[in-house]
């Protein structure tokens, strides 16, 4: 028998009859959407299936069809004036997720104004322009999607934005976040946003999250920020400082945390009401200035009991730029390792020691094994997260080939990354 | 049907007249005759599943007092879209009101109750279970088991949607009445408990979301109320047979969906006791005939309802009704305008429940308290001369009826519109709607009735395939009623006995019990059976702690009594004495009740000592001396000596005492 997906058709199995739609099925399977909107497989194998409809002529009979979501590369969304103006950059991930009626499975595709769509309170906040900048999964981007980001986000910010809200997927925001504070000077707010249970589920955090973002993206915190849920409640978002950001739960809504430091604020669900803990940028404080530069060829470098040494001599072989090392406690790696660290840093390549603890600082004038380090000529990456520290260092390396404005650079606070005191 | 309508029109007024439910009919008589009514009606039964763990956790099945709660927050829930791109209309009611579901989490519930993970893969011993339910309904398996998400946003399921997989169909069972189809079985997630309403917040306990539950609709082949009675009997037996099932209030809910021909098919939720289907089914029945009067009634009067909605709050200002005074304050009095519906809308439907009320259960979805309506008034404190001045000013003549809501202004005009709907659909006919059944038999609006937009893929579960090798090797347990049947032929049980210990939840401990004693001369399976289901359900209604027993307890008191140590007539005080210190053993509780057999030495004394004292007694009575006698050996004995070893020696007592002459 003929069919194919989308098709009505009528399963024959023993005697018992079952009518739907063919869905996306497993080999050697049927896969049907019964009228009472169950589905279930059956083996091709021992059913007879007969065509009832075909897909073409169910959607002739049913002219209002299913609704394309296929991204456009522009969307104008209605523009009343009086409200500040935001642009919305959607990048993909569970935020702009949708169900694929086809195919059953999560998936990206979905725009700028079907986020407006689903979420009509974000129209009370501002006027929003919509801009697909990619739908990918947050795991696929590298560094010259946080370039072409950081593109469009200066575009928008020339063209009048008055704000930037940045749909982004979780795991991998507080690398492009920490990115485009140090590519972008910013005179207005770009808060990066997403959601940590799909937009399909009614429970969803994303209608949440992304009214809060519209918050700050209208308010004078003229920062890169991260703006996610607090707590598991749907109460309110902290407002993370996007070189302090990082991802702490795999699942959780309130993944995000500041390390080292309070968060910028917190924005209430109920009253919309921003609250500020400590010190930040305001709005109109910098003038916009864009250095995309990024050196891709750094890396991070966990330093486990035991590991060979040989390690560190693989990226220095391998013409990396510039290497981060997690060591252990207070910044600290084998004996072992110290005449690899000064290898590497005779080549020029830069050596920035982070804790794997991330919380609290590096201090390498303690024991003997940092001081050798030191000496070695690896830098300090103080409270900064290795994560941050990398982009950082990717950054950097983009901007400058002089190894000494290099150092330099990297041991001074270039987006907030570094705290003057550590956090209690 | 309009002349069957007329035709049951004396049979109502009658009714009413004299104040009597259709539920007052004798035993064996029921009020109308269902199949010239074409009365439809099918059962969805949910049973909770004894499996260890949740269907898509790892947590255990534990009921969790709400005061050992560990933790507690909230969410708000949104209707969303299907993969379809289509919004479920009950969802989309339930969400007009902005909810704050606020839940409580123990030590027994983790991230995925909270909708903080995803779920893990299905609980096989859960599967297997339902599978096992599926053959006793001699059902048909689907190859291939697909996890849907149903979106439910009353707060129930944190993810705003309940976990839900078909499993078979094409059953069958044999009634009294025919074979009854059974066409859906379906493995799926219990909801979360609800504990109580604050406001627009409702609380609710995670520690029942997640258990497993089988849900079985039956076609819809049932014919009347007794017959739906009977296949939910049924089904509960063949469910509790596979002794996997919870047992206890609220562990098993039966949903009835009826219509009737020209009515519409309405699902009633949540009947918790098998005694309320009978009546639920008559009284759905009633309603709609009833509903389908009145709109006959409202057509011949060529009634319609005006779209508008009236701002009488400027009427009420110095109104001497608290209500109206309270809602002024909140906001808005706002009426609609029904014309030609006066004296209808105070027309019952069910007993107690007039059409007003449909209108109050649809204006209560906005969150408003209720409303008011002429046919009811004057009466809150609302006069006769305001009501006048609110007919005149909407231009409400004496056969139109008005309704009234007064609440902050956004909920009342929700309220409003959502009444004006249902006076709408009173002259096209039965809406089809799901309805929450109440505990006196009638049923209240709780939402329209979910189409298939609310149903779409679980893609965090992968699909589970059931192959026909899996499947047979499910072995099917003996049904209750087969059991029953074989303890009679078996162990000689009478009929009722056996029944009652079958359908027990001490089913498997009578089983234990037994086990030892299948050839013993003193303890038997009536022994056993008559402690189990008699004596100690005696003792719990005496106020005897009975849950403190254990089978250790039991197996120690049969023991002593197959071994004579105890009488049988010593069950009672033992176990009396084990439930009030329950760290005894049965040996000693024996021994600090001073239970232990007397020495036959002992008793024989005793009785020798008696016959001599007697000795006239008997010269005079003869041989019909025992009874009397035996009263008084049984004073000194009943319940520490077996009274057949103390008769038989009282007779050869005397039987030596007369030989001596």
């Amino acid at each position: 028998m003929e069919f194919k997906q989308g098709d009505r058709v009528r399963i024959e199995k023993n005697g018992t009859v079952y009518e739907g739609k063919v869905m996306p099925s497993m080999e050697g399977y049927v896969a049907l959407k019964m009228k009472s909107g169950y589905n279930a497989g059956f083996s091709v194998d021992e059913v007879r299936i007969t065509l009832l409809e075909s897909e073409e002529r169910e959607k002739d009979a049913n002219k209002a069809g299913v609704k394309e979501c296929k991204p456009r590369a522009e969307e104008a969304a209605s523009r009343s004036g009086k409200l500040p103006k935001v642009a919305i950059l959607s990048t993909g991930g569970t935020i702009a997720s949708k169900i694929d009626y086809r195919t059953g499975a999560v998936s990206s595709q979905f725009t700028a104004d079907d986020i407006l769509t689903a979420i009509p309170e974000l129209k009370e906040i501002a006027d929003f322009k919509g801009r697909v900048i990619s739908s990918i999964l947050s795991e696929n981007m590298d560094q010259e999607s946080w370039q072409n980001l950081a593109k469009a986000v200066v575009e928008e910010i020339k063209a009048g934005a008055e704000g930037i809200i940045v749909t982004h997927g979780t795991d991998t925001m507080m690398y492009s976040a920490a990115a485009l504070s140090f590519m972008i000077d910013t005179p207005v707010p770009i808060v990066f946003v997403g959601s940590q249970r799909s937009a399909d589920r009614p429970s969803s955090d994303n209608a949440m999250n992304a009214i809060c973002a519209a918050c700050v993206a209208v308010s004078d915190i003229a920062e890169v920020s991260v703006v996610m849920h607090g707590t598991t409640s749907d109460e309110y978002c902290e407002i993370h400082r996007a070189a302090k950001v990082r991802k702490m739960h795999s699942s959780r809504r309130d993944a995000f945390k500041s390390v080292n430091s309070l968060p910028i604020g917190t924005v209430d669900y109920e009253t919309r009401e921003i609250k500020t803990l400590i010190d930040y940028t305001k709005r109109g404080e910098k003038t916009l200035q864009f250095k995309p530069g990024m050196e891709s060829k750094c890396a991070i470098v966990k330093f486990i009991p035991g590991a060979d040494p040989a390690v560190l001599e693989h990226y220095i072989n391998a013409g990396y730029r510039g290497l981060v090392i997690e060591g252990t406690g207070l910044g600290h790696v084998s004996t072992k390792w110290i005449p690899n660290i000064q290898k590497a840093v005779a080549a020029k390549i830069p050596i920035i020691i982070t804790t794997q603890c991330l919380n609290g600082r590096v201090c390498d004038r303690v024991y003997d094994t940092g001081r050798d380090i030191l000496k070695a000529g690896a830098i300090e990456g103080e409270d900064t997260l290795p994560e941050t520290s990398l982009v950082k260092l990717m950054w950097v390396l983009g901007q400058t080939d002089d190894f000494e404005t290099a150092l330099k650079m990297l041991k001074s606070n270039l987006s907030g990354e570094v705290t003057a005191c550590t956090l209690g | 049907m309009e002349l069957k309508v007329k035709g049951e029109q004396k049979e109502l007024d009658l009714k009413k007249n004299m104040g009597v439910s259709c539920l007052d009919s004798g035993e064996n008589m029921e009020k109308y005759d269902y199949s010239e009514l074409g009365l439809k009606a099918g059962l969805e039964i949910h049973q909770q599943l004894d499996s260890k763990e949740k269907l898509f956790c790892r947590c255990p099945t534990l009921i969790r007092d709400t005061g050992e709660a560990n933790f507690e927050f909230f969410r708000y829930l949104r209707a969303t879209e299907s993969e379809m791109g289509e919004k479920d209309r009950a969802a989309v009611e339930q969400t007009k009101i902005r909810r704050k579901y606020i839940y409580k989490a123990y030590d027994t519930t983790c991230l995925i109750e909270n909708d903080e993970e995803p779920p893990r893969g299905m609980n096989r011993e859960a599967l297997k279970i339902s599978l096992g339910v599926a053959k006793l309904l001699n059902m048909k398996p689907v190859d291939q088991m697909h996890v849907m998400r149903k979106i439910v946003v009353d707060g129930s399921n944190t993810s705003g949607f309940q976990r839900t997989a078909f499993l078979a169909g094409d059953g069958v069972i044999e009634t009294s009445e025919g074979p009854c189809g059974i066409d859906s079985l379906c493995v799926e997630e219990e909801a979360a408990q609800k504990i109580e309403e604050i406001g627009d917040s409702i609380v609710y306990s995670l520690d029942r979301l997640g258990i497993p539950l089988v849900e079985i609709a039956t076609a819809p082949d049932i014919k009347s109320p007794r017959h739906a009675r009977e296949v939910a009997e049924q089904i509960g037996m063949i469910l509790r047979s596979t002794g996997k099932v919870k047992r206890g209030l609220g562990t098993i809910r039966q949903d009835v969906n009826i219509s009737i021909a020209e009515g519409a098919r309405v699902e009633i939720k949540g009947v918790q006791a098998l005694d309320l289907i009978e009546d639920i089914v008559r009284r759905e029945v009633e309603r709609q005939l009833n509903l389908l009067f009145i709109r006959q009634e409202l057509l011949e009067r060529n009634a319609f309802v005006c779209e508008e909605i009236y701002d009488a709050t400027g009427l009420f200002v110095d109104t001497k009704s608290k209500v109206l005074q309270k809602g002024v304050k909140k906001g808005a009095v706002l009426a609609a305008l029904l014309r030609e519906f006066n004296g209808l809308v105070g027309r019952e439907v069910q007993p107690g429940r007039r059409l007003g009320t449909e209108f109050s259960d649809r204006a209560k979805t906005a969150g408003v308290g209720g409303l008011f309506h002429t046919d009811e008034l004057p009466n809150y404190g609302i006069t006769e001369q305001e009501i006048q001045a609110l007919r005149d000013a909407i231009g409400a003549g004496p056969a139109d009826a008005v309704i009234m809501v007064a609440d902050e202004t956004e909920k009342a005009r929700l309220a409003i519109e959502a009444v004006i709907t249902r006076a709408k659909e009173i002259l096209q006919g039965i809406p089809e709607e799901t309805r929450k059944a109440l505990p006196d038999g009638n049923t209240a609006y709780m939402r329209p009735l979910p189409g298939a937009a609310r149903m779409y893929p679980e893609t965090d579960v992968p699909q589970i395939e059931i192959s026909h090798e899996y499947y047979n090797s499910i072995e099917t347990p003996e049904l209750l009623t087969e059991r029953a049947k074989r303890f009679v032929s078996e162990f000689g049980l009478n009929m009722e006995l056996a029944e009652k210990v079958a359908y027990s939840k001490d089913l498997p401990l009578f089983e234990s019990l037994l086990e030892p004693y299948k050839k013993d001369a003193i303890v038997n399976a009536t022994l056993i059976a008559r402690t189990l289901v008699g004596l100690i359900p005696e003792l719990r209604r005496s106020g005897v702690e009975t849950e403190n027993l254990s089978e250790e307890h039991f197996k120690g008191l049969f023991a002593a009594i197959s071994t004579q140590e105890i009488a049988k007539e010593a069950i009672q005080d033992l176990l009396t004495a084990l439930a009030k210190e329950p760290e005894l053993n049965a040996e000693e509780a024996i021994s600090q009740l001073g239970l232990s057999a007397f020495d036959p030495a002992e008793i024989e004394n005793f009785i020798k000592e008696m016959v001599r004292e007697k000795g006239d007694f008997i010269k005079e009575k003869g041989p019909a001396a025992l009874g009397p006698l035996m009263g008084i050996v049984m004073k000194e004995y009943r319940g520490k000596v077996d009274g057949k070893i103390l008769s038989h020696m009282l007779k050869q007592e005397i039987d030596s005492f007369m030989d001596q002459g």
